[in-house]
């Protein structure tokens, strides 16, 4: 029998956990990373990973709220059927993981202890310190590793995934990849190929995440036919240290573990935050939101920091935005358990988090959309398993898993559901693609002619060697780092189509400027400058995607704020009136969900992305107005319900 | 005149090339740390005296000392250039900053170098927890202090600074290092990873295992993360005393 392989782009969590499963499935593997997969983005997740446990459960929680918080955080941009899967998986995913040798922290009994996350009510994250991602991605490489040593995986760690390979049918046989010390050029066959590549933070110049994290993979995969999906959904985290190489991230588990965010009431308040008495401090998200407090999702966390800063003139630092995160009262055993984080503070900042406040705000964090994929439902509204669908591009064979897909976080995802969406994502669709080779390929890549690999290995060679070779005046690091300005000065936490309009006009440029780029470094080994200067080019596609989806979508959802089609919230003094403000704002809210409750989907055309729109599945749980308790949301919570009442069909 | 920051770079274009130094100067900011000097580096692409020479090649990923991946020599202290902040290096060690890349691995180019022998390694004492497979089963209750315990041991980056400063790790001992010595700790204490255990042993017996470890005491002192190394290699010493004598006493 001929052997069936499949290739995993990228070592992180999804990764990993798809290659170790393939591996358990008797699939050989080829895995393809950048770095040696030990050093993926995934080591820096902090907070932890989510899932009912005995815990939560005897507290009122079940897979079921899981799911109700994941899309009520999402805005209800999920197609809900592989939430709720996902969900239901969450705690059979942390005890393998426990089983696999994560050092979860414990109770004094010896159970795994927990801590509260940002949009639920419950204690459902487990963590190991705030170095949970870290330990995560360390468990599973050591499995994947073990599949080395057996003989079921090959790395290929150091090399870059420039394309796949299409056959003539347009099924994906492969990728064509490249060394980044020899800078060769070479196609690898298979029969599946799982792309597992992250997010695309760098587009936005300085982000949270790691320097790898461009989107080339995703971008070269959507050139080649791969359809995009919900790309203008991007979280920015509302609490990271702001840098001059980077913003790094300070854990939504600070808060978890009581941390509270703070500005002093009076601007230019130049004392020292600890001599300011609490009547002289302004705790606004305690204020706006009393039910969810400093753990309010953070879409709404981030535009209530950029809001007091910008807007209400509240920054704790003259001339940078920034707010106070205050560990300070803090008991030692607290501190203890998120020791990885104020150990980052205290060496970037020089300043002892556990005595004088943070300061802290919002950088670019995840991309919640990301390549289209499929699913299959099954009767019971979850994920038919061992479906070839689950998790398929719009290319036959090439699966997208983990931050490279679109499917689990809607318009804003909640903390510590990455690490989960990761881990699922990739075991879950090990099942579907070892039934796709089984039955649903008819022939396997082995019988294709050795000239379709030989002929996509020439093209991109042809590429590198252009851009190897190209004398030219324009300089990539400098459009990069301009390219990052524009996106993040009008496509982040708030977004106007004037600015949007600016930001694409700017891209018309730097596209025009990057045909002139020229290559510093002509040489035929370890050349960063030509592999630099290719991902901006990504970076541009993608931007694109990003801001034009951005500007079409006329509405304010999860993390696309567009004030000027904000409803405006009820007001009014007296209970009537009150009233029919609520009743006004629900009939816009149903409007706008009947408008703009839908997937965005690009698809790359040599003009530009094409845009359109896809419904999205929400057949388990209505959307309903997401009011976090915010205050006076009740009766707007009240009205709307009236209205679905009187909407449905009566019983008859 | 605007103010500057100077770094002295070693550059070696391949790895059979002779290393050579370049200066490059940039403009001076707060906060910068060694990574932004080097990203300043390379959209400049000239060295101070104005030649235009190809960017300097480094390895980066999460610039928050999470992946391992900056490591370099850094004013001759081996460290990660992600927390080397320029203020604090200015301030100790006066105007220029140098920077060069380990010598305890095989260069790549510039401050890249192989690293791979460390992977080598974890394969080598079977740094892993050996379940049956990935079904859904119960899971084993770990004592706090174990956790707390193991924990430390668990933020091992393998980013090389242990090797770099050990003098026992060099071509004639193939010394495995710290780093590793330590995984095979920290599974030997798993209450299923133990089930390998004697396998570990083996592998830490053997040439360029803890033989050739000889009680320098550098490894801890430069572990970013501040692993306590040297209790996993007294204590790999201890147990495998212990294994050896039984070992014998068994025969």
């Amino acid at each position: 029998m001929v052997e069936q392989r499949v290739i995993i782009v990228g070592g992180g969590l999804a990764g990993l956990s798809a290659a170790m499963k393939l591996a358990e499935l008797g699939r050989p593997v080829d895995l393809i990373s950048l770095v040696p997969v030990k050093r993926s983005h995934s080591v820096c997740a902090q907070g932890g990973i989510n899932a009912v446990n005995a815990i939560t459960r005897q507290e009122g929680d079940t897979e079921y709220r899981h799911f109700d918080d994941t899309v009520y955080g999402g805005d209800f941009l999920q197609n809900q059927p592989p939430v709720k899967e996902m969900c239901e998986w969450g705690p059979r995913i942390v005890d393998l993981m426990d089983r696999l040798g994560v050092m979860f922290n414990r109770t004094p009994e010896g159970f795994r202890d927990q801590r509260r996350f940002g949009g639920t009510l419950f204690r459902r994250t487990a963590f190991a310190g705030a170095t949970t991602g870290q330990q995560l991605l360390y468990t599973l490489d050591e499995q994947v590793r073990r599949w080395e040593v057996m003989g079921r995986v090959r790395k290929f760690e150091g090399w870059e995934f420039l394309g796949p390979v299409l056959d003539h049918e347009g099924i994906c046989r492969g990728v064509v990849a490249q060394h980044l010390t020899s800078m060769e050029v070479r196609a690898f066959p298979a029969d599946a190929v799982v792309l597992a590549t992250g997010g695309c933070g760098l587009i936005f110049g300085k982000s949270t995440m790691s320097m790898m994290c461009t989107g080339a993979a995703a971008a070269r995969a959507f050139r080649a036919g791969a359809r995009y999906a919900n790309g203008e959904f991007v979280q920015v985290h509302p609490t990271a240290i702001p840098g001059a190489d980077k913003h790094r991230l300070m854990s939504e588990s600070a808060r978890g573990e009581g941390g509270r965010v703070w500005v002093p009431a009076r601007p230019g308040d130049t004392r020292d935050p600890l001599a300011i008495p609490p009547s002289e401090r302004r705790y606004f998200l305690e204020e706006k939101y009393p039910k969810y407090g400093n753990l309010v999702p953070r879409d709404i966390a981030t535009r209530e920091i950029f809001n007091i800063c910008v807007n209400e003139g509240l920054s704790v630092q003259r001339g940078e935005y920034c707010v106070y995160l205050d560990l300070t009262e803090l008991p030692p055993e607290r501190h203890r358990k998120l020791e990885g984080i104020l150990e980052i503070y205290q060496k970037f900042r020089g300043v002892d988090p556990r005595t004088v406040p943070m300061k802290i705000f919002p950088a670019v964090h995840y991309s919640m959309g990301g390549l289209w994929v499929d699913y299959e439902r099954s009767a019971s509204g979850g994920l038919a398993a061992g479906s070839p669908r689950n998790q398929m591009t719009s290319i036959p064979g090439l699966y997208a898993i983990g931050e490279a897909d679109y499917q689990y976080h809607g318009a804003n995802r909640l903390g510590a559901n990455s690490l989960l969406s990761c881990i699922f994502s990739g075991l879950f669709c090990a099942p579907g693609i070892d039934c796709y080779l089984a039955e649903a390929l008819k022939r396997s890549a082995t019988d294709l002619s050795a000239r379709l690999f030989e002929s996509a290995a020439a093209e991109h060679r042809e590429q590198f060697r252009l851009m190897a070779g190209r004398f030219g005046t324009e300089n990539p690091y400098t459009l990069h780092r301009e390219l990052g300005q524009t996106m993040t000065r009008n496509v982040t936490v708030v977004r106007t189509n004037a600015g949007i309009r600016e930001t694409l006009e700017k891209l018309d440029e730097l596209e025009d400027r990057y045909r002139r780029v020229g290559s510093t470094d002509g040489g035929g080994w370890a050349n960063q400058n030509v592999v630099f200067a290719r991902s901006v080019g990504d970076m541009l596609t993608l931007a694109r995607v990003i801001a034009e989806g951005a500007l079409r979508r006329d509405e304010c959802r999860g993390a696309h704020y567009k004030p000027e089609f904000a409803i405006p919230p009820p007001r009014g003094d007296d209970p009537v009136t009150l009233r029919a403000e609520a009743l006004r704002w629900c009939q816009a809210f149903r409007r706008q969900n009947e408008r703009w409750l839908k997937t965005t989907i690009a698809t790359f055309t040599p003009d530009g992305p094409a845009f359109s729109y896809e419904p999205v599945d929400t057949s388990l749980i209505p959307p309903r107005p997401r009011t976090y308790g915010m205050v006076g949301a009740e009766i707007v919570e009240d009205v709307w319900k009236q209205m679905q009442a009187e909407a449905a069909p009566a019983p008859g | 005149m605007e103010r500057t920051v100077t770094l002295q770079i070693r550059r070696q274009d391949r790895p059979d090339g002779p290393s050579y130094w370049h200066r490059f100067e940039i403009p001076y900011q707060p906060q910068l740390n060694v990574i932004s000097c080097l990203q300043a580096i390379a959209e400049l692409g000239r060295t101070a005296d104005g030649e235009r020479v190809p960017p300097v090649a480094w390895e980066c990923g999460c610039l928050e000392e999470v992946c391992g991946s900056c490591t370099m020599v850094i004013n001759g202290r081996v460290r990660q250039a992600c927390t080397a902040l320029v203020d604090d290096l200015l301030a100790a060690d006066g105007e220029v900053i140098r920077l060069e890349p380990m010598t305890k691995f095989p260069v790549v180019r510039d401050l890249v170098v192989d690293r791979g022998r460390m992977f080598e390694a974890l394969k080598r004492v079977r740094a892993w927890v050996p379940v049956d497979g990935y079904y859904d089963l119960p899971t084993p209750r770990i004592e706090q202090a174990a956790q707390q315990e193991s924990y430390p041991l668990t933020r091992c980056m393998t980013c090389g600074c242990c090797l770099e400063a050990c003098p026992q790790v060099n071509e004639h001992t193939g010394f495995i290092g710290a780093a590793a010595i330590s995984q095979a700790m920290l599974f030997n204490q798993h209450p299923v990873g133990r089930t390998e255990a004697e396998a570990r042993y083996r592998a830490l017996m053997a040439k360029g295992g803890i033989g050739e470890c000889g009680n320098a005491q550098n490894c801890v002192k430069v572990c970013p993360k501040n692993i306590p190394l040297t209790d996993s290699i007294a204590r790999a010493g201890r147990a495998l005393t212990f294994y050896a004598i039984k070992h014998y006493l068994d025969k």
